[in-house]
């Protein structure tokens, strides 16, 4: 009776889990539609034309590349598409569109494909071309759109750029309370990129990442966790709050740090890893020349990933360590 | 009482038990031509001691074990032998073997059907004689003879004999059938394998998701007599639950060392199945001819469990439950995850055939191989802690050597990093490439 019939002969197993590279993706997009939608609301119309414009030309790049490359097309396997997404919500509000372009094409092109494409750079894509931004053209990488009434003419932006160029009297004359700041950070009411000033979105997209099992834990926990021991020794109650909720931090502990070309594939690596993020964030951002560390602290931590990996390899069943 | 721990890692992939119904067993009917390979366990092929034209009864001998690990094999059907010659085989392609042609009598050798109850006053040598007479295999599906198993050597005993009734194998239900339908029988066998090892306790284990099993085995084990040091153990319901170190593991929290047996930290470990042949072998004097299997996928009509003959066709056995019109891709011997794909349903049930799956294209996944993103979920599956993705590339460049420092030779091919993979990798394919260049190598030194 199976006579007729073509029988398909391959080692086993024969079953596959239904969550592809490509659902992964489209999941994470999805995740940070509430933040990048915050973004647009509190920054207006010409945040959604970044995210749209870094978003086509990351797809765009990946186009051609793979063209040039002859290599089979990916643009639909939604990396690209996340890449550009990502990129956006790194980047100030205000940003000419011509450099989000620019940002798209560095971010595809020099820090993916030039490394052989998906599955083989080493640095975060994203990440990489908002560095690549900020070292080419650092005027109008830190010029933020104010959202705050400034009682005496403060025109610095984020609070994390007040605290570090004006101190904390100058970011409590702002904000007037504690509570009044933290409230604001976490609703997204403050100067910054587009997709980093929502902490409370950020989270909810991250815990949306988590119960997907698109990232574990170890990463954001020991990312965060790291950061709040850090800012606890040295900005007191006020600092773990403010350190957590501020700057890129939850973007980069759910969305960038836990991307997983560039981090550990172990998950003693990846805890190794998310404490060195946590390190690195907070030494940039109390002892830097930045007011903010976590994009750099990430392309470093990236940049030692064989490395941690070497190290941090898992146990074998049944031999002794 | 419940297994306390579980191993690291695993998957849960989507059961697929329930598409046989109900647990009973149906009896096949004895095919009219047996193909019954001289390779049915590991090790050596049997040697025929039957020739063309010789008439057989059910339960003849037909070929005797050659060799210290290799088991005897006899006649499923009553017959004449047609011939000897190279025939399909489910695990080698290609074989030799003894193909019986029924005279539809289906005249056994001797009566199979009255219990000895002077069986149980028989001593370890004695049965471990009638175990290796009946031809026994692990019918897990590692095929190990079952009396070179239960003969370990004098400075490893055994002090822990665990039963396995996991079944972890998505859509097999031939254990649970068998549970069910053979609960005392299973029970007997178990005190008698206790008793050859002089054994302190005996453990059945049984996933969770069959609790019938589990709680008649337990009020069976209440109303027994001579059972001391008999346990049933629900296991968590985990893909691969019922794989040897994986269970040792949850039920003692102890590891069978790297490249070593369960023996070595004093545990055996025998399937339900084999237990219920050893039942038949000692107090049946029954020789191994039949056994339980499933039939299911989404490409059968009447999935249902059978007590087959070896040596029966599976094309017969799959005419029988029938074919839907759905898009038929793959046929299976085994289970999902570990089981053999087969190129024709001309191969016969042998002793390691525990179901045949005719999986429709819908099932059965196809895998792309995309590039590996690194996700680390072939990591956190692996329930041996290798590292498969790693292994999988340093194999695909042809290092080997490498691919062996990290763990290669510990792979038991469980496929739950296959299974996981976003990328759709074949990841235990490099792997198993991997480990038979090993092998190569190796041998080719020597």
């Amino acid at each position: 009776m199976l006579k007729d019939k073509h029988l398909t002969v391959t080692v086993s197993p024969h079953i596959k889990t239904a969550l592809t590279t490509e659902k992964m993706m489209w999941i994470v997009s999805c995740a940070l539609v509430p933040a990048a939608g915050a973004g647009i609301y509190f920054f207006g119309f010409h945040a959604a034309l970044v995210i749209t414009v870094c978003v086509v030309s990351s797809l765009l790049t990946e186009f051609l590349c793979t063209l040039l490359m002859k290599k089979p097309a990916t643009i639909k396997d939604g990396s690209a598409f996340l890449t550009g997404l990502l990129l956006a919500l790194c980047l100030p509000p205000e940003l000419p569109l011509w450099m989000c372009a620019l940002g798209g094409f560095f971010s595809i092109a020099v820090t993916k494909f030039a490394f052989g494409g998906l599955g083989y750079n080493i640095f975060n894509p994203a990440l990489a071309g908002r560095a690549f931004l900020m070292g080419a053209f650092a005027k109008e990488m830190t010029t933020w759109k104010t959202l705050q009434v400034f009682p005496d003419g403060i025109t610095a932006a984020t609070p994390l750029n007040l605290l570090k160029e004006q101190g904390y009297d100058s970011l409590m004359k702002v904000f007037d309370s504690h509570s009044h700041l933290f409230r604001e950070l976490f609703i997204g009411r403050v100067g910054g990129s587009i997709g980093e000033t929502s902490a409370g979105l950020l989270i909810i997209g991250g815990l949306i990442l988590l119960f997907a099992r698109i990232i574990t834990w170890h990463i954001p926990v020991s990312y965060i966790f790291t950061v709040m021991v850090i800012s606890y020794f040295t900005g007191g109650v006020f600092g773990i709050p403010f350190h957590l909720f501020s700057g890129g931090l939850v973007l980069g502990a759910f969305f960038m740090a836990t991307d997983p070309v560039t981090s550990p594939i172990t998950p003693k690596g990846q805890i190794i890893f998310g404490i060195g993020c946590g390190i690195l964030t907070m030494l940039i951002r109390i002892r830097g020349g930045y007011p903010e560390g976590v994009c750099y602290a990430i392309l470093l931590m990236n940049s030692v990933t064989p490395l941690i990996e070497r190290y941090s390899k898992t146990k074998i069943f049944g031999v002794k360590r | 009482m419940k297994a306390k721990i579980t191993f690291k890692g695993g998957i849960h992939p989507p059961e697929n038990k329930d598409l046989c119904g109900e647990l009973s067993i149906k009896d096949f009917p004895p095919p009219g031509i047996a193909v019954l390979p001289l390779q049915q366990s590991l090790g050596s092929p049997s040697e025929p001691v039957v020739k063309k034209g010789d008439k057989v009864k059910k339960g003849t001998l037909i070929a005797r074990s050659k060799g210290y690990i290799s088991a005897n094999l006899h006649s499923s059907i009553s017959g004449e032998v047609i011939d000897i010659k190279k025939a399909p085989h489910p695990l080698l392609g290609e074989a030799n073997a003894v193909i019986i042609k029924s005279d539809n009598r289906d005249e056994p050798e001797k009566d199979y059907s009255t219990e000895d109850v002077s069986a149980a006053g028989l001593s370890s040598g004695e049965i471990l004689g009638l175990i290796q007479n009946a031809g026994i295999v692990g019918l897990g599906g590692a095929t190990f003879p079952a009396h070179v198993k239960l003969n370990p050597p004098p400075d490893k005993p055994v002090k822990t004999l665990i039963i396995n009734g996991a079944e972890c194998e998505p859509y097999l239900a031939s254990d649970h059938s068998l549970m069910l339908n053979n609960a005392e029988q299973i029970l007997k066998g178990a005190v008698m394998i206790k008793k050859i090892l002089n054994a302190e306790k005996c453990l059945i284990a049984i996933e969770e998701n069959k609790k019938d099993a589990v709680s008649l085995f337990r009020q069976k084990l209440n109303s027994l007599k001579d059972i001391a040091g008999l346990e049933v153990l629900p296991l968590n319901v985990k893909y691969p639950q019922g794989a040897e170190k994986q269970l040792i593991y949850t039920l003692t929290g102890k590891e069978v060392p790297s490249g070593g047996l369960p023996m070595d930290i004093s545990v055996l470990v025998h399937n339900i199945g084999t237990v219920f042949a050893i039942y038949e072998a000692v107090f049946l004097k029954k020789p191994l001819f039949e056994r339980v299997i499933t039939v299911s996928g989404k490409g059968i009509k009447n999935p249902a469990n059978w007590r087959v003959r070896i040596g029966t066709p599976f094309k017969t056995l799959i005419n029988h439950s029938g074919v839907t019109d759905r898009t038929i891709k793959k046929l299976i011997m085994g289970g999902p995850m570990m089981g053999l794909a087969q190129y024709t349903d001309e191969v016969p049930v042998v002793k390691a055939t525990s179901g045949i799956l005719l999986l429709t294209s819908e099932e059965a996944a196809a895998f792309e191989h995309l590039p590996c993103i690194r996700c680390g979920k072939c990591v956190t599956a692996c329930p041996m802690g290798l590292m498969p993705a790693e292994i999988s590339k340093m194999v695909e460049k042809g290092r080997i050597d490498m691919a062996k420092s990290i763990g290669l030779m510990d792979c038991m091919e469980c496929g739950s990093c296959n299974y996981i993979c976003p990328s759709g990798t074949n990841l235990l394919q490099y792997i198993k490439l991997g480990k038979y260049e090993y092998m190569r190598s190796k041998n080719a030194k020597r």
